[in-house]
């Protein structure tokens, strides 16, 4: 060994200043007491995991089910508009649409179909036995032959009202009125008015135009004729390009009735269907609050954790200290140990709520959605609350007297 | 011959009235090996610690490899305990779990050198302890003595100008605290400085000086050439 080894005195007349530890070493530290006690490390963490997985989850499952919507709601289509008689008729005055309402709103600019409903004033039953209140809730309605395109509706079985079948005694049944009659198939025959009419076609679901699943539709002459339909129509469905839905609805009511078009109500049918996306998207907050609980725990967990850590590891904070860690590198590495600590149940929970999410998305058919911005925000909770956590137990180990914490008990 | 340690009128008193040490003066030039010797509370570990910059004296001054260590921040003085000094406890310290030689390299990491860097020197440090084929070992599966020399290896990896230790052979038997302590001689002879605390009276009359502290003042200082009591010693010199 050669003498110069130790022969540095031209080097003490140097500043001293600590030399900083690399980010790899900082890691280095940070994870020795994690491991040699993985066990620890284990339950420690999984209070932070749960939590943050339950949060995730719940936020998961209501984007999941809102992605549906939204979906759903796109295929639809936002370009529906339907006009009906306004309100005056409170004030004694029988408001109607005029007959060719349906007819006047097709030569809109950018309306591309309009069909018409017009509510008949009769029931229908399942046989002329059964007594005239039992309709079930089921309106009769006469039908334009536009109508099942305006609403973008389907024959679950059999066909729509046609000029040929719509001056019979058919009709056509919504979805819901079909199940409520008990009818499982076109061709049974109900009891509608006075007379039987044979079921030519039952509808799919329409979720734009849920009024129509409940109705048993009638050809606009057949009731007319058989039923002593007016022929005023009670809606008038009319479906646009979509950039001229806001002009169109501007137009809607004084092409019907140029008059007095305060007496034509419009509505947009999508704007429920997009109310209700949005409140699905509104989480179920008492699940979020266990979730921010369980979170809350974890971290006193963690903090817990660290401070049975700083005792536990006093002699090794000594030996540190005599090997010349400064304060702050003793914090920092307390700290970054914290951090490691909750950061691990984070990403656990993470990873955790996800798949939660997609067990419960593929058991309801719903599309798998995980926000990025709640994992996210999951993620940095982690970390605010592993910082936390881990400051006080680290503060008190860097303050910890080195010779104190070199002396053997 | 340059001072490493300069202890001027240095007392430290504990809360609740305990004095344990009274105006000690002491200076160690480089290249010394030093003794300390006296009876338990007598302030060995006490005078360790305030030369070890780990502590502040209560009053006196205290000069360390030519740092006056009143003037120096906590950041400083770990600094300065980082190049300058190196520590050697009656515990090992070791941290479990991890290899000798990564044991060894811990001693460099608030040093500044690349990890790599740091790796080598450990293994080197190793070599010098007479540890090299040990370097993958784990603590437990070192014997008392190869864990000393372990930390004795990490307390010098770093190449201090002061080498402390407090009762390295505290916990060994005889023939381990034997090879302990040819080792602190080897490593006196090459150059280093160091001040290591002892119970062991036939250790203590090796060492070329003796510091004898009662009540926490120093009550004997004693240098004898002791290439002359130990004959057959062929150490001196190497
Ligand atoms: N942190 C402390 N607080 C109060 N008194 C202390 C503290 N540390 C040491 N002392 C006292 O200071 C005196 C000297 O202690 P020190 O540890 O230096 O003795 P020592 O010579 O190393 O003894 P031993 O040989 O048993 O290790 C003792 O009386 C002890 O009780
Ligand atoms: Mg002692």
């Amino acid at each position: 060994m050669a003498r110069h080894r130790f022969a540095r005195r031209a080097s003490a007349r140097r500043k001293l200043s600590p030399a900083r530890l690399s980010p790899r070493d900082v890691l280095h530290v940070g994870s020795g007491g994690l491991r040699s006690r993985p066990l620890r490390v284990v339950l420690s963490a999984l209070g932070i995991a749960i939590g943050i997985a339950t949060m995730i989850s719940v936020v998961g499952v209501s984007a999941s089910s809102q992605e549906q919507l939204m979906r759903r709601l796109d295929r639809l289509g936002t370009d529906m508009l339907v006009a009906s008689p306004g309100e005056s008729m409170f004030a004694g005055e029988d408001v109607k649409l005029p007959k060719n309402a349906a007819g006047k709103v097709g030569r809109i600019d950018g309306v591309e179909e309009a069909g018409a409903t017009g509510t008949v004033d009769t029931t229908v039953r399942r046989n002329d036995k059964l007594p005239e209140e039992e309709s079930g809730g089921i309106t009769v309605q006469a039908a334009s032959q536009e109508l099942l395109k305006v609403v973008r509706g389907k024959t679950a079985s059999g066909r729509w009202l046609n000029g040929a079948n719509g001056r019979y005694p058919a009709v056509v049944l919504g979805d819901v009125a079909a199940q409520r009659l008990g009818v499982g198939q076109a061709g049974a025959q109900v009891w509608l008015g006075d007379r039987y009419f044979t079921v030519v076609g039952i509808l799919a679901p329409l979720p734009l135009a849920p009024e129509l699943e409940r109705s048993a539709l009638v050809g606009w002459d057949a009731a007319e004729r058989l039923l002593d339909f007016d022929g005023h129509p009670t809606s008038v469905y009319e479906r646009s390009t979509d950039d001229s839905v806001s002009d169109v609805r501007g137009l809607l009511a004084p092409t019907i009735d140029p008059e007095n078009p305060q007496d034509v109500k419009v509505t947009d049918p999508s704007a429920k269907l997009q109310a209700k996306a949005a409140s699905e998207g509104a989480f179920n907050s008492l699940l979020l609050g266990l979730g921010g609980i369980a979170l809350l725990v974890g971290g006193v967990g963690v903090a817990n954790t660290m401070i049975i850590s700083v005792l536990e590891r006093r002699y090794e904070i000594g030996l540190r200290r005599s090997l010349g860690a400064a304060c702050g590198q003793i914090r920092i590495q307390f700290v970054t140990e914290s951090l490691l600590l909750s950061g691990l149940g984070g990403a656990v929970g993470v990873v955790l709520g996800a798949a939660a999410t997609g067990v419960f998305a593929h058991v309801d058919g719903l599309p798998w959605v995980v926000p990025l911005w709640s994992v996210a925000g999951g993620f940095g909770a982690t970390l605010v609350i592993g910082t936390l956590a881990g400051l006080y137990p680290a503060v008190r180990a860097a303050r910890l007297s080195p010779t104190l914490a070199l002396h053997a008990a | 011959m340059t001072r490493v340690v300069g202890l001027t009128g240095v007392t430290k008193e504990y809360a609740g009235g305990v004095t344990a040490l009274r105006d000690v003066d002491l200076d160690i030039e480089q290249g010394e090996l030093v003794g300390i010797v006296g009876p338990s509370g007598s302030g060995k570990s006490t005078l360790l610690h305030i030369v070890g910059t780990l502590d502040r004296p209560t009053s006196g001054s205290v000069e360390i490899a030519g740092f006056d260590v009143a003037a120096l921040s906590d950041r400083e003085l770990s600094a300065l305990r980082a190049r300058h000094v190196g520590f050697v406890f009656q515990a090992f310290h070791l941290v479990p779990g991890i290899s000798a030689q990564d044991n060894v390299a811990e001693g460099l990491l608030y040093s500044g050198l690349p990890r790599a860097e740091r790796r080598r020197r450990a293994a080197e440090a190793l070599e010098r302890v007479g540890l090299a084929d040990r370097a993958r070992h784990r603590p437990h599966e070192l014997s008392g003595g190869q864990k000393q020399r372990v930390a004795i290896a990490r307390a010098v990896v770093g190449d201090p100008e002061l080498l402390l230790a407090d009762e390295p052979t505290g916990a060994l038997d005889s023939a381990s605290g034997e090879s302990v302590m040819e080792l602190l001689h080897d490593l006196g002879a090459a150059g280093a400085t160091i001040a290591v605390i002892t119970h062991d009276t036939e250790v203590a009359d090796r060492l070329p000086r003796r510091v004898r502290l009662r009540d926490g003042a120093v009550v004997e200082d004693v240098r004898e050439d002791v290439r002359e009591r130990v004959p057959g010693d062929a150490r001196a010199g190497a």
